[in-house]
């Protein structure tokens, strides 16, 4: 007699299924490249076995800003003011250094009001994922250019763009970000490789995602269109990934490949499409950066990576429990204290 | 200091003009002596190291167990422009500024002679001998004092002279008014505790002047000192470090800032303070402090910090509270704790940056777009700065919305007598927190329900380990369960019950302080500090007019029950305060019924300098038709 048994759903070490990683409906376009962004960071959390619970995520203001409500329902959420998401994550990652922390923002929600704040956080090495959903325009206000729009880049209104880009890579590389990478939100593979390695790194790890706008970027003229990305992308490298739990031993050839040991103990193995690639050397980085750039190709892959630079709260030499729950006789000195103060005053 | 009006209408004397050449003394050597009861203003150039000696001054006085308060007027500048220093000793306790200068110690070339056509008949000048400053008064005591023959005598090295020539002129002082020697050599062993052979030259300093002014000078004037024991168990501290010192008992764990001036020596002091005794055994520390890039993202941490469960708070001024206004709104709509401290100084845009006004009551108390209100606490002392930081954190953490506290730059940056600080006894309060067990036992939890009737909803904590726990922040549109809406309903309620909070928070803040005897019908509002003038104003108001008035001091936003009260129990309210726009009368007609709003007045005093207690009378008395 046959017997049937119920199918064992698919499950990650930790025993959870992937659907509970998700998040509500996305309420963006259909099409656009920040839900597949959103899918990716599901994918790398559900894969990496990161519980929901303790992690926090948190964005700007703008489409790209909506999209942590589509992912991770289990983790607690931050939409926070346009531009200045990386003030708040510091906030919370100083009160509380053992919470995984993702932030989603835009390339208006960065490279125009968000500047300041975005190169300070490179600058402190916060132990936060930090993904710009770059489509060149400001979705939510119809389809103006923001300033990662490429020169000459035209508008579905046939406006022109006439101002340089910022490349956010090359600028968070020279500010001290210790894992910069641009992919593009159509590249599953390279994306979910990044982002695991991402969760498994320790410092600031800025993303860059091209990520189409369906609505008002997609068009023949703009350079951060579907179109332009399949034409245009050049990989730098390409990305492996083994977590620390798989104990898989991969071949790789040291000649052509850089394997790069992550905190958690995963390995990140980066092989070289382009002969000058360097992935420990900034100058190097940022050269490709520019150099792509005048070739008006759109460069990809993990360029910069530094696991040794201490992190914002290893450099603050943090407690080792949060901040925000020590109990009070952590926190508040005693009467004795006080009297000796009082007594220095007289 | 020469304050414009002030010179002509003391003395008469067309400035700029020499007096005539007269023989005629015009004062009588053996005027009655006035004891413990004058102030001494000591001018000099900003970088010239008379801070030292202006606290020796003041700890002396203050040894000798004379109530004694100090105020520095300085400028926006590193080095050379123009700065006074004032002390004045009350056997009253008076500690507010008090216009007319008793005593100067002129040793600012470029503005002495300002300095001494500002001084009132019968008064003393000090000043370099050379300078030759009794050409433009003869009706002022003049002690010319050779300072640079005494300071080359006394500092063989050249490079130091500048400092100890300030030592030379505390010597000159301490032997005119009569201060106490033994007391003056402890204060200057006190001033350079570590430092024995500064101690030492400046100590020899300060005799070389006592000993001139022993040998050359004869006593003209009647001013001096007796002991008293009036600040016996009495501390002297400034506001700004009494904060700090109510964040540190209250347990903060966040610190955002960016310097600015008259606020960054609250940070700068925490940061001391934490250093020494929040380090923890293994060299851990239990604090974070962050220099922000600016103060947008000084006040975006606070509130980052405060979402995940920290005691946060950042210290700034005006054009900071300026740029914290959007994320402030934010605070207040998502309802996140922080605690903000204003140190106020005169705006607008740059304004006079080192001068004190209470001119960010109606900005702070709205701050941001939309419907946003804020509490605000109001400390009036050194010891309110200490208790009203550490009632802050409860409150931020209890009604889950940023707390600001209002304090000046007098109160912030000048040294104050005090009693000294109380432990806080009463446990921290953390609010409405739940824990994964409580959502064990509740099955979960909507985070902005009003489940009390008090308008304070419960929250958790990222990180917190159950998965019901997460909830999310949105400065849009959100309903009960903190769900996106846009639904009219939706965002009504809410708003109606961020007003029941605040209604609570009316009830949780600290009550005004009321003085009252229940047979006047003038009342007096003020708050922080201008509290010292009134205090003195009414004393004034009654020795000289023998006219009573009641009093009550404000300590918070939202107004209490009692500011009501007392404002219907009066039928002339004069609101005292130092801004040009009547900011805390705008905010109580707003909050009083029509009938009892028109029974409010105002006084305001907006040049820069802390409020005195003559000018609150000189209004009082035209008002009130005296």
């Amino acid at each position: 007699m046959a017997t049937t048994t119920a199918p064992t759903p698919k499950v990650n070490r930790l025993g959870l299924p992937a659907i509970d990683y998700r998040g509500s409906k996305t309420t963006l376009c259909a099409g656009c490249g920040h839900n597949a962004i959103s899918e990716r960071i599901i994918d790398a959390f559900y894969e990496m076995g990161v519980k929901s619970e303790r992690v926090i995520k948190l964005s700007g203001i703008g489409c790209s800003s909506k999209s942590p409500a589509y992912f991770l329902s289990r983790s607690h959420g931050f939409n926070s003011v346009h531009g200045r998401m990386p003030s708040v994550a510091t906030g919370a990652l100083l009160a509380n250094k053992t919470v995984q922390a993702i932030g989603v923002s835009g390339d208006g929600d960065t490279a125009s009001i968000g500047m300041g704040q975005f190169a300070h956080l490179m600058r402190r090495n916060l132990p936060l994922i930090y993904i710009i959903e770059d489509n060149g325009v400001y979705g939510l206000t119809k389809g103006q250019f923001s300033a990662t729009a490429d020169l000459g880049s035209k508008l579905k209104t046939g406006v022109i763009n006439d101002l340089p880009p910022i490349d956010t890579c090359a600028l968070a590389i020279q500010l001290g970000a210790t894992f910069v990478g641009r992919s593009f939100s159509g590249d599953k593979k390279q994306l979910t490789a990044m982002l695991k390695a991402a969760v498994a790194h320790k410092g600031t790890v800025m993303l860059d995602v091209i990520s189409p706008c369906v609505t008002f970027n997609d068009h023949e003229g703009s350079t951060k269109s579907y179109k332009y990305m399949q034409e245009h992308e050049e990989a730098i490298s390409e990305a492996g990934f083994v977590p620390f739990f798989e104990d898989i031993a991969i071949d790789y050839d040291a000649g052509t490949t850089y394997d790069v040991t992550m905190h958690d103990g995963s390995h990140l193995h980066l092989r070289k499409l382009h002969d000058s690639y360097n992935p420990t050397d900034r100058v190097a980085a940022v050269k490709a950066l520019m150099e792509a750039h005048d070739r008006n190709e759109v460069l990809t892959g993990v360029f910069y990576i530094d696991t040794e630079k201490p992190n914002f709260t290893d450099l603050l030499n943090l407690a080792d429990e949060p901040l925000a729950t020590l109990p009070q006789e952590r926190t508040r000195p005693s009467k004795e204290v006080l009297a000796e103060i009082m007594s220095k005053l007289a | 200091m020469a304050t414009g009006h002030v010179a002509l209408d003391s003395t008469g004397v067309e400035a700029g003009e020499p007096v005539s050449n007269s023989t005629e003394e015009p004062y009588e050597a053996a005027r009655r002596p006035v004891i413990n009861d004058f102030s001494i203003q000591v001018a000099t150039v900003n970088g010239s190291g008379s801070q030292s000696a202006n606290i020796i001054l003041l700890r002396s006085i203050f040894g000798m167990g004379i109530p004694v308060s100090g105020k520095n007027l300085f400028p926006s500048n590193i080095a050379g422009l123009p700065t006074w220093y004032t002390i004045r000793a009350s056997k009253q306790g008076y500690v507010a500024r008090k216009e007319e200068i008793d005593v100067l110690v002129a040793l600012n070339a470029e503005t002495a002679k300002e300095d001494i056509l500002a001084l009132p008949a019968g008064s003393v000048a000090i000043y370099e001998e050379a300078a030759n400053l009794k050409q433009y008064r003869n009706d002022v005591i003049c002690y010319p004092v050779p300072f640079d023959k005494l300071t080359a005598a006394a500092c063989p090295e050249a490079k130091l002279r500048k400092l100890v020539k300030n030592m030379i002129y505390v010597g000159v002082v301490a032997k005119l008014i009569s201060l106490d020697l033994n007391v003056v050599e402890a204060a200057v062993r006190r001033q350079f505790a570590k430092k024995q052979k500064a101690a030492d030259l400046n100590w020899a300093a300060i005799q070389a002047g006592y000993d001139y002014a022993t040998q050359s000078i004869t006593k003209q004037d009647p001013f001096a000192l007796e002991r008293m024991h009036a600040t016996d168990g009495k501390i002297i501290i400034d506001g700004n470090a009494a904060a700090a010192l109510g964040a540190l008992f209250a347990g903060v764990t966040v610190v955002t800032w960016y310097p600015i001036t008259p606020s960054s020596s609250v940070v700068e002091q925490l940061i001391g303070y934490l250093k020494k005794y929040r380090v923890e055994p293994d060299g851990k520390a239990s604090f974070a402090v962050v220099q922000a890039e600016d103060e947008l993202a000084a006040v975006g941490m606070v509130l980052g910090a405060g979402w995940a469960g920290a005691r946060s708070m950042t210290a700034t001024s005006g054009p900071g509270i300026s740029l914290m206004a959007e994320f402030v709104g934010l605070g207040y709509f998502t309802e996140l704790p922080g605690v903000i401290f204003d140190i106020q100084r005169v705006g607008p845009s740059t304004g006079l940056p080192t001068r004190t006004s209470q001119g960010d009551i109606l900005s702070v108390a709205t701050l941001s777009h939309g419907d946003t209100k804020h509490v605000m606490l109001l400390p009036a002392s050194v010891k309110e700065c200490f208790e009203f930081a550490g009632a802050a954190f409860d409150l931020t953490e209890r009604l889950q919305t940023p707390i600001f506290v209002l304090s000046d730059l007098d109160l912030g940056m000048n040294n104050w007598m005090s009693e000294p600080f109380e432990y806080p006894e009463k446990p921290l309060d953390r609010g409405k927190v739940l824990t994964a067990e409580d959502l064990k036992r509740l099955g979960g939890f909507a985070r902005y329900k009003d489940v009390d009737g008090d308008g304070i909803p419960y929250r958790t904590l990222p990180g917190t380990d159950h998965p019901l726990a997460a909830y999310f922040v949105r400065g849009s549109g959100h309903n009960e369960r903190a769900v996106y809406t846009e639904k009219p309903d939706d965002y009504q309620n809410l708003m109606e019950r961020l007003n029941r909070k605040f209604e609570t928070a009316r009830t949780l803040v600290p009550a005004p302080v009321v003085v009252q005897t229940g047979k006047s019908k003038i009342g007096l509002i003020a708050y922080g500090t201008s509290d010292f003038a009134v205090t003195e104003s009414r004393d004034q108001m009654k020795k000289e007019y023998g006219v009573e008035t009641d009093y009550l001091r404000i300590r918070a936003f939202p107004f209490t029950r009692e500011v009501h009260e007392f404002v219907a129990s009066h039928e002339r309210v004069y609101v005292i305060e130092q801004n040009r726009d009547a900011q805390m009368l705008s905010l109580l007609k707003l909050d009083l019924p029509a009938a009892e709003a028109v029974k409010l007045r105002s006084i305001r005093h907006f040049n820069g300098l802390p409020i005195d207690a003559r000018s609150v009378t000189n209004a009082l008395v035209i008002e009130e038709n005296l």
